[in-house]
C-alpha cells in the first residue's frame, strides 16, 4: 500500500473517533436533558392539576363575599344613615369613608362624621359632668352640654350607688381594725378554729363567731 | 499521487478540525442546557409540593359560605330589631 493510502486511513480514523467522542458526550447531555425534561413535565403536571379547580372556588367565595359586603352595607346605611354610616367606617378603617359604599353612588363624596372618636372614661365622665371640659361643648356626637349650673355636684353623687345618693339616716360604721380595736383576737392556731371567745362587749356589728 | 496527498492534506487540515469544532460546539450547548433543565425540574417540582394546601380551598367555600349565611341571618334579624334611620338615608 503506498504511503498516502495509510495517511488517509490514518485521517479517517482520526476523525471517526473524534465524531465518536463526541457524538457519546452529546448522547449523554441529551438523555440527561430528556430525564430532567420528564421531572419538569410532570411537575407542571401537577400544577395545572391542582390549580384547575382553583378559579371556580375562588370566583364562589368572591360572589359570596361581594353578597355580604352589599348587605352589611346595605343595612347599615339603612340603620345608621349614609352619613353616619360612612362616618363608622371611617373610624374603624381610617381613610375607607373616602371610598365609600361599592353598591351606594356618591358615598364617596360624603364627609364622614367623627363619630368613632375614643375619648378615655375620665374624659367621658367630664363630658357628662360638664366639668369646664371643652369636649363636652366640642363633643363630635353634638348636643346639649349636660352641666347643670346650679346643682353641678349633685351629678357627682350619681356617679355612686343607690345607697349613697339615698342619704340615708345612718349607714353601718366600717369596724375598727388594728391595735387600738376595741375588740382583739387572739390569733388560731389553727384557721376557722378560735382559740377563746373575746371577752371585750364590744358592739362592733361583727359575727362573734366570725375568724 | 500528488492529488492523493493533497487531499489528505486536506482531510487532515481541514476537514478534521471543521469536524471537531463543530462537534465541540454542540456538546458545549448540550451540557450547557442540563443544568438549566434540572432547575426547571426541580422549580416545577417545588411549585407543584406548594398547592398541596390548595384543596383546602373547598374547606375555605364551605365555610365562606357559611359565614355569609350566619351573616345574612343576623343582618336580617337587625333589620328586624333596630329600627330604620328617621332621615331615610
Amino acid at each position: 500500500m503506498p504511503a498516502a493510502g495509510v495517511v488517509t486511513i490514518v485521517a479517517v480514523v482520526l476523525i471517526v473517533l473524534a465524531l465518536v467522542v463526541y457524538l457519546v458526550q452529546t448522547i449523554v447531555a441529551l438523555r440527561r436533558i430528556s430525564t430532567g425534561l420528564d421531572e419538569a413535565i410532570a411537575g407542571v403536571g401537577g400544577i395545572v392539576e391542582k390549580t384547575a379547580p382553583v378559579e371556580a372556588v375562588v370566583t364562589t367565595i368572591n360572589e359570596h363575599l361581594d353578597a355580604a359586603v352589599d348587605a352589611l352595607e346595605g343595612l347599615l346605611v339603612k340603620k345608621a344613615g349614609l352619613e353616619d354610616a360612612v362616618g363608622l367606617v371611617d373610624g374603624l378603617y381610617p381613610g375607607a369613608g373616602a371610598e365609600g359604599f361599592r353598591a351606594i353612588e356618591g358615598s364617596g363624596d360624603v364627609k364622614p362624621p367623627r363619630i368613632a372618636e375614643v375619648y378615655t372614661r375620665g374624659t367621658l365622665t367630664l363630658a357628662r359632668l360638664g366639668r369646664e371640659a371643652p369636649i363636652a361643648v366640642a363633643s363630635p356626637a353634638g348636643g346639649p352640654v349636660l352641666r347643670n349650673v346650679t346643682g353641678g355636684s349633685l351629678a357627682a353623687r350619681m356617679l355612686y350607688p343607690e345607697e349613697r345618693q339615698g342619704r340615708p339616716e345612718r349607714l353601718s360604721r366600717s369596724p375598727v381594725i388594728g391595735s387600738g380595736a376595741p375588740v382583739q383576737y387572739e390569733p388560731s392556731e389553727e384557721p376557722g378554729v378560735r382559740r377563746r371567745m373575746p371577752t371585750n362587749g364590744g358592739t362592733t356589728g361583727a359575727d362573734p363567731g366570725a375568724v | 499521487m500528488t492529488v492523493w496527498w493533497i487531499g489528505n492534506a486536506v482531510l487532515l487540515l481541514v476537514v478534521l478540525p471543521v469536524v471537531v469544532y463543530l462537534l465541540r460546539g454542540v456538546l458545549t450547548e448540550a451540557q450547557a442546557i442540563v443544568p438549566s433543565v434540572q432547575g426547571i425540574a426541580a422549580t416545577a417540582a417545588a411549585g407543584s409540593k406548594d398547592l398541596d394546601a390548595v384543596p383546602l380551598l373547598l374547606t375555605t367555600q364551605d365555610q365562606v359560605i357559611r359565614t355569609v349565611e350566619n351573616v345574612a341571618a343576623y343582618g336580617g334579624s337587625l333589620d328586624v330589631i333596630v329600627d330604620d334611620d328617621p332621615r331615610g338615608r
